[in-house]
């Protein structure tokens, strides 16, 4: 097997004796130190305001205009723009979800509607927000483009009854999104 | 009204009472000096540790004001009346740096409280003892590594001694003539605490970490008294509160500028000091588990070394023993080489001559703080800088570098000593 021999490097006598490196560590270190505490650290940039080093003061300060598009936050239901909810209750997110916090109750769409064809509509949709772990499987598995995570972060429920969220809430937070998803159109 | 005073003078008069109500002070305030310390130290060390990382650290953990709400004021900002109140409009600089100083939503403490609400966090856990450690020894343990810093604290002077009409108080608590041995030999006692704990947790993990800090320990501690004796040498006493009497007078050890120092002899004699400056001072981060010598805990190859077993409040008592012996060993080093309670350039006699000896006292006890504060600082600056040393590293460096050089070193003071006068 093919190897590469690695060449220590040569100490010289001062360097073995350590305490010069030692002095410039502590520089190195105090300079850090006094930059903090003047408000110049660097790569400070736009990042903070105010403050002491690269940091945000998180209540205060946050990075809601920085999330990515791609941010991983909260599991919602979303409305097509005809206005009719996409979830048909297939269950797939409910069976692939890893930490098990989704609950699908299915039931059946009225048959005077405009998407009677699909048949089935989810009666009660529960996600567990103390289960979720965020990792988007449900949204990657669903046929109907009807869960996606949204950039929500901040969730604090005040008890473990008030972590679940039903049908109603999921779909007022996952609003509308474009692009119309033709299949359930009974005159397609 | 008098007939206290004359109670309090008869009590005073007696000279065992006169020494009983004096020493008891002298401990309720060292006592008083080392926790607030160890507190003090945990929150400079968080501070510290996040500028030097370019973070703010524990910064918050004000007292909000919404707490007011919850007990029925119905002012949900009280500052704007205050600035009402005094008249100051609500942009003028004052407004702004109260602002910014958040007193319009808490009443800040800097992060100050942080390391008591740590502790009362602690205090609030839960206490498990797993079912296989040997119980006896694994309570004694926490005890035993946060006494022994506590009673070597004993003869650290924090400031001269005072006449007063009933007698003389110096300031120690024990005036003993064997000031550094004791220090030493009670130190040395808080690595039992080490070994019971992790021996008596009955797991590996904490066993290699009490092992370790056994092996540490007796190495490091050899040249630990070695180093020392140069500055005995020149000294010529043991006694703490003598050596820094003498370094009031004629120049701090470190930094000879004023009466005897001046002397072409203890300037030659710096060098043999410095290097027991540096010998000293990293046997006493060794002794304190301090990084870069924190093999006994590095939770890299130990989890969380001989206290991994521990909780709540046990594992508390070790935390603190550690800070303590952090403060201890900062005490130590600033009484031998910096000076002590002195207040330095002969400063000393002249507060005490134009000010009084109360003055004096307190002077030197704020010299004394600030000198303490200042070698914690630098205590915790280097845990920041340096990386942990590998063990084998630690045991040649203590028996195969210091301890050669500390012996070397006593000769070249002895020989600084005898050939120049």
């Amino acid at each position: 097997m093919a190897y590469i021999s690695v060449k220590r490097p040569k100490f010289s006598l001062l360097d073995r004796l350590y305490v010069v490196e030692l002095v410039k560590g502590l520089g190195i270190t105090f300079k850090h130190l006094a930059l903090s505490l003047v408000g110049k650290s660097r790569g400070k940039g736009d990042f903070s305001k105010e403050g002491v080093g690269v940091c945000m003061q998180f209540p205060e300060e946050r990075w809601d205009a920085r999330l990515p598009e791609y941010y991983r936050g909260a599991p919602t239901l979303v409305r097509g723009e005809d206005g009719r909810e996409r979830c048909v209750s297939c269950q797939l997110c409910e069976f692939i979800c890893p930490a098990r916090a989704i609950k699908v109750t299915p039931g059946s769409v009225d048959e005077n509607s405009s998407c009677a064809k699909q048949e089935k509509a989810p009666a009660e949709f529960e996600i567990d927000m103390l289960r979720c772990i965020y990792c988007g499987m449900c949204q990657e598995v669903c046929p109907e483009q009807a869960i996606f995570l949204s950039k929500e972060y901040l969730i604090t429920p005040q008890d473990r009854k008030d972590a679940v969220r039903n049908k109603e809430t999921l779909y007022r937070l996952g609003g509308t999104r474009k692009g119309l998803v033709n299949k359930w159109n009974q005159y397609k | 009204m008098t007939c206290i005073c004359n109670w309090w003078n008869d009590l005073m008069s007696n000279p065992i009472w006169f020494y009983l109500i004096a020493t008891i002070l002298k401990l309720v305030l060292m006592f008083a000096v080392i926790l607030a310390f160890v507190v003090l130290s945990v929150w400079i060390e968080r501070r510290v540790a996040g500028w030097i990382q370019d973070r703010p650290g524990p910064n918050r953990a004000g007292l909000p004001l919404f707490l007011l709400e919850r007990f029925g004021s119905k002012q949900k900002q009280p500052l704007k009346d205050v600035l009402h109140f005094f008249g100051i409009p609500e942009t003028s600089w004052i407004a702004k740096l109260c602002t910014w100083l958040r007193f319009d939503r808490e009443i800040p403490t800097f992060g100050l409280i942080q390391p008591c609400l740590d502790g009362g966090k602690l205090f609030l856990k839960q206490e498990f003892t797993p079912s296989y450690v040997r119980k006896a020894y694994f309570i004694v343990a926490p005890m035993l590594v946060l006494g022994p810093p506590m009673v070597a604290a004993a003869v650290i002077p924090f400031a001269s001694s005072v006449e007063t009409a009933y007698g003389t108080i110096s300031m120690c608590v024990a005036n003993l003539g064997i000031g550094p041995l004791w220090i030493f030999a009670v130190s040395g006692l808080s690595v039992y605490g080490l070994t019971l704990a992790g021996w008596s947790s009955n797991s590996k993990f904490p066993f290699l970490g009490g092992l370790r800090a056994t092996a540490q320990l007796i190495s490091y501690e050899v040249s630990m008294g070695l180093s020392v004796i140069p500055l005995l040498m020149m000294f010529g006493t043991l006694n703490l509160q003598e050596i820094v009497q003498f370094q009031a007078d004629n120049g701090w050890t470190l930094l000879p500028l004023w009466g005897e120092g001046l002397s072409l002899q203890r300037w030659a004699m710096l060098a043999p000091l410095a290097l027991s400056f540096l010998i000293f001072v990293t046997c006493v981060f060794a002794e304190a588990n301090r990084t870069p010598f924190d093999m006994a805990e590095c939770e890299t190859d130990l989890v969380g070394g001989y206290h991994t077993e521990y909780s709540s409040m046990k594992f508390a008592s070790f935390f603190m023993g550690e800070y303590a012996a952090m403060v201890i060993g900062s005490a130590i080093v600033v009484t031998l080489f910096l000076g002590g309670w002195s207040i330095g350039f002969g400063a000393d006699a002249w507060v005490a001559a134009h000010c009084g000896p109360w003055w004096a006292v307190t002077a030197q006890f704020c010299m004394f703080l600030i000198k303490l504060l200042a070698f914690i600082f630098f205590f915790v600056w280097v845990r920041w800088t340096l990386p942990r040393f590998r063990w084998d590293q630690v045991m040649k460096l203590g028996w195969l570098v210091f301890l050669e050089l500390a012996v070397a070193n006593i000769f070249l003071a002895a020989a600084v000593m005898y050939f120049i006068q």
